[in-house]
């Protein structure tokens, strides 16, 4: 069993709300596929704020934005929305929005005509009127004629975005929201997940990406192999994650020497000279990166090669949950 | 009960795949074969009422359900894109009611106007083109709703549909007795033969257990499928 596995207590502190009242909670949730546990034990608190849902593929998010959502039962414990368990109870979408990660949507619609859908299936009074609302505030007006179907990915999520707030939902669910997007929409995304967040919903977004929970999040709920690892403020976990040893694998015209350049560093833990090149262990990820080229050219030494070799998520997530 | 964006949502899913292009494919032959009966000059006397109720109401009707039924649910849960319908308080059986309407009329469209231009062609303004036409807006409805509540209880709806129609429907409805009341091409028949008074369309229900039956159908199926499509999950990837 790995470390991962081995750990139940998430490092930080998963009772507490972020800002204001919990609207969100899972008391000790469980939910198997078959043999398979996907969520095991979770008990978490969400008010309103931005909520960032990190994990390696396959730790169990979208798992936990579909048992928010109602679209799976949990096998033990409770989700509530709002005091409302979500299973069986369709009209808990009057308070939640989802953004489904997958991308299928009705690609023979036009955004304008997705959207104006949805508001309807909202039952809300001005459909046209909420779709253009909406729309504006994913950017997508000057597109929204289109049919979806010759939309990027990246404008794909954003129709799907716009269709969910088109209710003004209290609480936004949204699964890898980023995906598919380029560096500007996903500024303008953060911004507008921002502002929603400030204005007092509750938006959980599931990621895979550490910088973009790290840009976008209050707090962070990480997710590995269906646990909580960790949970509360980004910064506090950040700080274990840059703090940990970095391992490096160098491959130089000298490796013996530059071994022996490098121990000298007070950014370097150690250094283990293997068949396969110099093993390093950096103390300091910055530092050490900034001084490797200097002190090898200094020291006549070429490199060839750099690698991370524990860079994954999965490692720093291993770190994390053993620290 | 009925959804208008739901239904139209449906109308547009359904004419925006290829598969569209399928469901002419049972009246078209219905079609052919009636006009190549026809320009034979009846080797038998009795074809009309075996091409229109073997045929027609037994094969064309039954297969087009099918390819529609199937397709205005089935096919969206498999591509996962009903989460943007049911990602909303729109209750599950007016998302079923509204699938199933649409279904019936689409079913209606190809398969029962030609059951009635076959019928037109065969024999003119006849009471047996009148009578397989109302058997066959009977059997477009019921079927509809069955291949509706199969697409929201089973995976692989088509596979499911199509041995229902062909063990239960074409071999077990025919060789067992009391499996005809439990046939929805047995109640097309029956409203078709009190409508024609043809005997020659195989038919073995009067009217009225046809007609109590079928409701009992729709009923029956459209609260299970809204049963089910309450308790939709997503599958594990």
């Amino acid at each position: 069993m790995s470390a991962i596995e081995q750990t139940a207590t998430p490092v930080g502190d998963t009772t507490t709300a972020p800002d204001g009242p919990a609207i969100v909670r899972f008391d000790h949730v469980t939910h198997w596929y078959g043999n398979v546990v996907a969520v095991n034990d979770i008990s978490l608190e969400l008010g309103p704020g931005v909520t960032g849902l990190l994990g390696p593929n396959g730790a169990g998010k979208s798992t936990i934005l579909h048992l928010l959502s109602g679209f799976l039962n949990p096998s033990r414990g409770s989700v509530t929305i709002a005091g409302v368990g979500p299973w069986r109870h369709p009209d808990v979408f009057r308070t939640v929005g989802l953004v489904p990660e997958r991308d299928s949507v009705y690609a023979f619609l036009t955004a304008r005509e997705f959207v104006i859908a949805s508001a309807k299936l909202h039952g809300l009074p001005d459909p046209k009127a909420a779709a253009e609302r909406a729309l504006e505030l994913v950017e997508m007006t000057p597109a929204a004629d289109r049919t979806i179907q010759t939309y990027s990915k990246g404008m794909r999520q954003r129709a799907k975005v716009a269709a969910a707030l088109v209710h003004d939902p209290k609480v936004l669910l949204l699964d890898e929201p980023f995906n598919g997007m380029d560096p500007r929409q996903r500024m303008h995304m953060m911004d507008l997940l921002r502002g929603l967040g400030a204005e007092g919903r509750t938006i959980l977004f599931s990621s895979h990406i550490l910088e973009e929970v790290e840009k976008l999040a209050d707090t962070v709920q990480v997710v590995v192999a269906g646990r909580l690892a960790a949970s509360g403020d980004y910064r506090t976990i950040r700080r274990l994650m840059t703090t940990r040893p970095h391992v490096f694998l160098l491959r130089s015209t000298d490796d013996r020497a530059l071994a022996g350049v490098l121990i000298k560093s007070a950014a370097v833990q150690g250094v283990e000279l293997t068949k396969d090149g110099l093993e390093v262990h950096a103390s300091d990820h910055g530092t050490f990166t900034r001084e490797l080229a200097k002190v090898s050219r200094a020291a006549g030494i070429g490199l060839r090669e750099v690698v991370p070799s524990d860079e994954s998520l999965e490692s720093v997530f291993a770190y994390l949950v053993g620290a | 009960m009925f959804n208008s964006t739901v239904a139209w949502i449906t109308f547009r899913a359904l004419f925006g795949r290829k598969r569209a292009l399928l469901f002419v494919l049972p009246a078209l032959v219905l079609i052919v074969l009636t006009l190549a009966l026809k320009g034979a000059h009846g080797t038998l006397a009795d074809w009309p009422a075996l091409v229109l109720g073997r045929v027609g109401v037994g094969a064309v009707v039954p297969l087009t359900a099918l390819l529609v039924g199937t397709s205005v649910l089935g096919s969206e849960i498999d591509d996962n894109s009903v989460l943007h319908l049911l990602a909303t308080p729109v209750p599950r059986r007016d998302v079923i009611v509204s699938k199933s309407i649409v279904s019936a009329l689409v079913t209606m469209l190809f398969a029962a106007v030609p059951v009635l231009v076959a019928g037109i062609i065969a024999q003119g303004p006849h009471s047996l083109a009148f009578g397989c036409f109302l058997g066959a807006v009977l059997g477009s409805i019921v079927y509809s709703c069955v291949f509706v509540f199969i697409s929201a209880a089973l995976r692989h709806p088509v596979i499911y549909s199509l041995a229902y129609v062909a063990l239960w429907e074409e071999l077990i409805s025919t060789l067992v007795g009391g499996a005809k009341y439990l046939s929805v091409e047995q109640w097309s028949l029956g409203l078709a033969h009190s409508i024609s008074g043809d005997n020659d369309l195989g038919s073995h229900l009067t009217m009225t257990p046809s007609l109590v039956l079928a409701v009992i159908a729709v009923v029956v199926t459209v609260f299970y499928a809204s049963e089910r499509l309450s308790a939709f999950t997503v599958r594990a990837d």
